[in-house]
């Protein structure tokens, strides 16, 4: 099955939307879909846009005030109740602050709470490393009954929040504040636990989650320049991870690199070496946040700074390509 | 379950209950002793006279559901769930062991009739002013009720306050909560540890309905939630002043019980005060 990507991908004037925008059209349709789901949220309203829904729904739109530990742990009671509730705030409030009272009142209690962090990564920007959420996939992915979605654009966000509005699990998604390139089309698919192969090719795979995906299909048209060809595959669930298209592309390429804007440490890069590590131990670079925090800046200063673009990434492959020796059984 | 047992026979069942305490704890070999004993009288008002529950039908859409925020105490709740027919007696003995359903601090999915899991302090109270919040914006069902039990150390915890905050905001009056105050927690008193007076105020000042009882009267404690219910613009909160280990006269006030279990001795002892109400009167079990 071929992915539906857009057609003008990489032109000056690519379409581009924050994806935190289809996470708000998601809910939206999701409520109209719905009349148990309801929206709380912790006095970041309209950037994390649950606007639309509270303008639609007001009866089910619940505002908790700046509280994010009681911001998740209502929306467990009203679990309880048989409702579908969607929390939002930044992904370092929420999951960052109340961590805890995820893992014990959703992730334990297993209650289908979607927990929804907006704002994750260095391309916040000015805010600056308090606002930079890195850590929350390596939260949020060790914690057993827990969904963990990193969408790669605004169009996959909207599929994603659908998702997840009739999985009956707890869930989290991670968005992002700045607006960012639409790779995919109404047409691509999108299924909770289901990697994507963006582009077929042989001496590397590219995995991506998350906005980093846009940027490895960048990278894969620059290395194609310098005679690499390589896969790109789109991983926008993270937990549970396709181990099937991961390994399937492997067997082929026999490299792999992974890139996320979030610590390299503990996160989708991390959950790829556990794949990797337990069923063929293909050599892996992963791209991301190497042990250090986030800073001020404009957001493209930043992911430039960090290595986080598709020339950086193009580069790093380039060197791995050229060094590391693709992985044969049994050597 | 309600308005079945007399005064008398509600005392009895509250002195069962605190039997069914002791040899539960002392056959675990662990867990927390003063809180479920001081809180017997009040979770025996509310299994078998406050609350509306169908044992045999735990998911009774019509219920009244009960919250426990400090779920350490979770042996009491237990122990009346298992006198009111949720699971027989004999499981009680299962507490703290590998495989029961009766985990060391409450969790939902195993045990039918539990409506959250709890432990880590101070999140009960929010998951019950969810479920208030429901009933009374969401679902317009005003005849049910939210019970919750919170510790008072547990009001150390900035979640509770999150939690009154957002009760109060909402007028949430199909919220009950009972506050144990035994003015104990893990290292000394409250008052101690992290001062809570003035308790009253507080509640006060965040919009609640705020009520003082003896949480060892259990006519007071069904009246407490009577008026509670009567409350109709307010959340209520009763503040229920009991005796830490209460009915174990060495156990009584002693902060040094608060997480511990009786050993066989001590539990054998605890058991005839129980029965002899500390050597007030003569136990028939005892002749």
């Amino acid at each position: 099955m071929t992915y539906h990507l857009q057609d003008n991908l990489f032109d000056e004037d690519v379409a581009q939307e924050p994806i935190r925008s289809g996470f708000g059209r998601g809910l939206k349709a999701a409520g109209g879909d719905n009349e148990s789901i309801v929206a709380l949220c912790a006095d970041l309203t309209d950037s994390t846009k649950m606007g639309d829904f509270a303008e639609a729904y007001p009866e089910r739109f619940i505002e908790i005030g700046v509280a994010e530990q009681n911001l998740v742990t209502v929306a467990s009671g009203l679990a309880r109740a048989g409702k579908i509730p969607f929390t939002s705030s930044y992904a370092a409030f929420s999951p960052g602050r109340n961590w805890e009272q995820i893992r014990t009142t959703i992730a334990l209690n297993n209650q289908p709470v979607k927990v929804i962090g907006s704002h994750a990564g260095v391309s916040v920007g000015p805010d600056g490393a308090t606002h930079q959420m890195l850590e929350d996939i390596a939260l949020m992915r060790v914690l057993p009954n827990m969904v963990v979605i990193a969408p790669g654009d605004s169009v996959e966000a909207e599929k994603a929040t659908r998702a997840i509005a009739t999985n009956d699990k707890p869930s989290y998604m991670r968005l992002a504040r700045e607006k960012t390139p639409i790779f995919s089309t109404d047409e691509s698919p999108f299924e909770i636990g289901q990697a994507y192969v963006l582009k077929e090719g042989s001496d590397i795979s590219l995995l991506g989650t998350g906005t980093m995906s846009y940027q490895l299909l960048v990278a894969a048209r620059l290395l194609v320049e310098r005679g690499i060809s390589a896969e790109v595959i789109h991983v926008p669930t993270i937990k549970p991870i396709d181990e099937t298209t991961i390994m399937t592309s492997v067997q082929k390429t026999g490299r792999v690199l992974t890139a996320e804007e979030a610590q390299a440490a503990g996160g989708f890069g991390s959950a790829v070496a556990e794949v990797l590590s337990e069923k063929m131990p293909v050599p892996i670079l992963r791209v991301g946040m190497q042990d250090r925090f986030g800073e001020s800046g404009e957001p493209d200063q930043l992911l430039k700074e960090f290595g986080l673009t598709g020339e950086a990434i193009a580069e790093k492959a380039y060197d791995f390509v050229k060094k590391v020796p693709r992985y044969k059984k049994g050597y | 379950m309600s308005g079945q047992l007399t005064v008398s026979q509600l005392n009895e069942k509250a002195n069962k209950i605190r039997q069914d305490i002791i040899r539960m704890l002392e056959n675990a070999g662990s867990g927390h002793s003063a809180g479920p004993l001081g809180l017997a009288d009040v979770l025996t008002a509310l299994y078998f006279n406050i609350m509306n529950f169908r044992a045999s039908q735990p998911e009774w859409p019509e219920r009244d559901v009960f919250f426990l925020s400090n779920g350490h105490t979770v042996p009491v709740q237990y122990a009346a769930m298992a006198e009111a027919g949720f699971f027989e007696v004999d499981e009680l003995m299962t507490l703290r062991k590998f495989g029961s359903r009766l985990q060391g601090h409450p969790e939902r999915e195993l045990l039918p009739g539990l409506e959250n899991t709890s432990g880590p302090l101070g999140s009960g109270l929010s998951q019950a002013a969810g479920y208030a919040y429901s009933l009374q914006y969401l679902d317009d069902q005003k005849h049910r009720f939210v019970y919750c039990v919170t510790g008072d150390g547990e009001l150390n915890e900035g979640n509770i306050w999150e939690a009154a905050m957002f009760a109060g905001k909402y007028k949430l009056s199909q919220l009950v909560v009972f506050v144990d105050r035994n003015n104990i927690q893990i290292d000394g008193t409250t008052e101690d540890i992290m001062p809570l007076e003035d308790l009253r105020g507080k509640w006060e000042s965040f919009g609640w309905h705020v009520q003082e009882i003896d949480g060892h009267n259990i006519e007071s404690i069904i009246d407490a939630a009577s008026m509670a219910r009567a409350i109709t613009n307010k959340p209520s909160v009763v503040i229920t002043h009991t005796i830490p280990g209460k009915g174990v006269d060495f156990m009584e006030y002693d902060y040094k019980w608060h997480g511990a279990p009786p050993n066989t001795e001590q539990a054998r002892e605890a058991l005839k005060k129980l029965r002899t109400l500390n050597g007030k009167i003569t136990s028939g079990d005892e002749a």
